[in-house]
């Protein structure tokens, strides 16, 4: 079954969403995610939604999720490249994401991520 | 309200959900309607098809172009023939969500557009018809 | 068989003429239109009248044979609209047609007195119907005006500036309803897009009131900034509006909200790590226009 690639960047991971996602896709997502932050002990997850034009409430709910549970494993989560149509139309629909953290780009996802969990030595010791 | 041309797209699985809304999309694009309606459209059809697919057990959608006086628009209608809503109004209440929330989509789904209506019965299905204007 | 249409045919030159009096004694305008025009206007809507009446058909105007007449009126209503005439002004052009035709009829017919209210009666329908056909298309044109006077105006009125590295201002002048939220926050997001900001201050001196409503707005234009990695500051509330928020118990969460937009900029320097140093009294002295040479 197609899967969406789960690229590991140190102590961080990045996923690109670029697919019009069915459920069962993002729910696989979920799980992988989950899985590999476990395995590598990430400390962060960059989650690219810049070519994403829709995000409806079951994909904002799959990105509260991963931020949720994420966390327990303590990782950060940070949201970038939200398109300005799909974050009015989220607002519209009621979702804030408020327990996700978001940011306009990759670079400044990363920025973010390294600021809230960036911790140079134990990467270099890897 | 006048109606033009019309296309039904079957809701039988959830890769059904993501080929009603790229044909959504597209209609929305024909039609000439700005990004920002483009996508709450989309969504929209999003949200209610898969109610239709996961609460109804499957149905379909329609869409079709319609003209109101002086406007364009764009009709969705969705049917399915499952168990129906029991209390719509509830259905239709919601708050905002930090994505926590279970709830049908339907309050949210009714902020995207300008016409919203819902039929249902407990036990004979649901119809959901929402336009939205030029 | 009428006798308006062979009548009207027969009479037209006497019967544009005895309005073309009316219509100079009436509401003339003549400071938003030309005799030219008006002249020109009444000859085409008779000819028109005349052809429509030929059917007997004086109750349902929708049909073809009443299409020419329709257009003459949509035409003329249309644009007296867009030259400034009253809606009354409009429909008297038509009603004003009223005297002339009775007289004629009056004329025509003294020896048949029940033809003659039969035809009266008629004409009366007929001239009704085309006076309100006047004021719809007058109306509808005048919405449009409106409606896009408001657009144009809705885009003036949210200019979105940048204030420095990565920090925008939105200052709001006048009520924040949904259709200019929806501006509002298409703005804000684009220009976060577009300078790569991470902080918004949106500024609410110019907003009279801030109610449920507009705090509803307000905080669905935050969500959306939040949403694309930008965070909001409210700068410009004003004491009175720091009472009703507290009054009608609107919950503003966590959103941070300064009285000066000086004060909202200090907090975003500090967000985005900048600061603002003086430089040594030398540089400052530096003239900062050119000398003339």
């Amino acid at each position: 079954m197609e899967r969406i690639p789960i690229l590991r960047m140190g102590q961080f991971l990045l996923v690109t969403i670029q697919v019009d996602m069915h459920d069962r896709l993002a729910v696989q997502l979920q799980d992988d995610l989950t899985q590999r932050i476990s395995e590598w002990s990430s400390r962060g997850v960059l989650i690219d939604i810049s070519t994403l034009e829709i995000v409806d409430s079951f994909i904002g709910r799959m990105l509260a999720n991963i931020a949720a549970m994420a966390r327990v494993l303590d990782a950060e989560t940070v949201v970038v490249g939200m398109q300005p149509a799909v974050a009015i139309t989220l607002v519209e629909l009621g979702m804030s994401l408020a327990g996700v953290r978001t940011a306009l780009n990759v670079e400044s996802g990363m920025e973010l991520l390294y600021e809230l969990r960036g911790d140079f030595h134990s990467e270099m010791s890897e | 309200m006048k109606s033009g041309r019309q296309e039904t797209v079957p809701i039988g699985n959830s890769a059904d959900v993501v080929l009603a809304r790229q044909k959504v999309r597209q209609w929305a694009i024909e039609m000439k309607f700005t990004l920002v309606d483009q996508t709450k459209l989309v969504t929209a059809a999003s949200e209610l098809a898969r109610n239709a697919l996961e609460h109804g057990k499957g149905g379909q959608m329609i869409i079709e172009q319609v003209e109101n006086s002086a406007k364009n628009g764009l009709k969705l209608v969705f049917e399915d023939r499952g168990p129906g809503i029991k209390d719509v109004e509830a259905a239709l209440r919601d708050g905002f969500t930090t994505g926590g929330g279970m709830g049908l989509g339907l309050g949210g789904s009714k902020r995207l557009v300008n016409d919203f209506e819902i039929q249902s019965e407990a036990g004979k299905g649901t119809r959901v018809t929402v336009v939205r204007w030029k | 068989m009428s006798k308006l249409p062979e009548l009207i045919k027969k009479h037209e030159e006497e019967i544009r003429a005895d309005w073309l009096k009316q219509l100079s004694t009436a509401t003339r305008r003549s400071d938003l239109i030309s005799d030219e025009e008006i002249k020109t206007q009444s000859r085409e809507l008779l000819a028109a009248i005349a052809d429509g009446v030929k059917t007997g058909e004086v109750r349902n105007l929708d049909g073809p044979e009443w299409a020419p007449a329709r257009e003459v009126l949509n035409a003329v209503s249309t644009s007296r609209a867009k030259q400034g005439f009253t809606p009354s002004e409009t429909a008297t052009f038509v009603l004003s047609l009223k005297q002339p035709v009775f007289s004629v009829l009056r004329k025509q017919l003294a020896s048949t007195p029940d033809v003659m209210f039969d035809e009266v009666w008629r004409a009366t329908l007929l001239l009704d119907k085309l006076a309100l056909l006047t004021v719809d298309s007058f109306l509808q044109t005048r919405e449009q005006l409106i409606r896009r006077q408001q657009e144009e105006l809705m885009e003036l009125s949210t200019p979105v500036v940048k204030l420095w590295d990565g920090i925008l201002a939105l200052p709001i002048i006048g009520t924040l309803d949904s259709a200019r939220t929806q501006v509002v926050m298409e703005s804000l997001l684009q220009a976060v897009v577009q300078t790569n900001s991470k902080v918004a201050i949106i500024d609410i001196t110019g907003v009279p009131t801030v109610d449920t409503l507009v705090a509803q707005h307000l905080l669905k234009t935050i969500t959306a900034a939040r949403l694309m990695g930008a965070d909001c500051i409210i700068s410009g509330v004003r004491p009175q509006i720091a009472q009703t928020i507290v009054h009608l118990g609107i919950d503003l969460a966590n959103v941070i909200t300064k009285a000066k937009l000086s004060d909202a900029f200090a907090l975003a320097l500090q967000r985005t790590n900048q600061t603002v140093v003086k430089v040594n009294a030398e540089g400052a002295r530096k003239p900062f226009f050119k000398k003339e040479e």
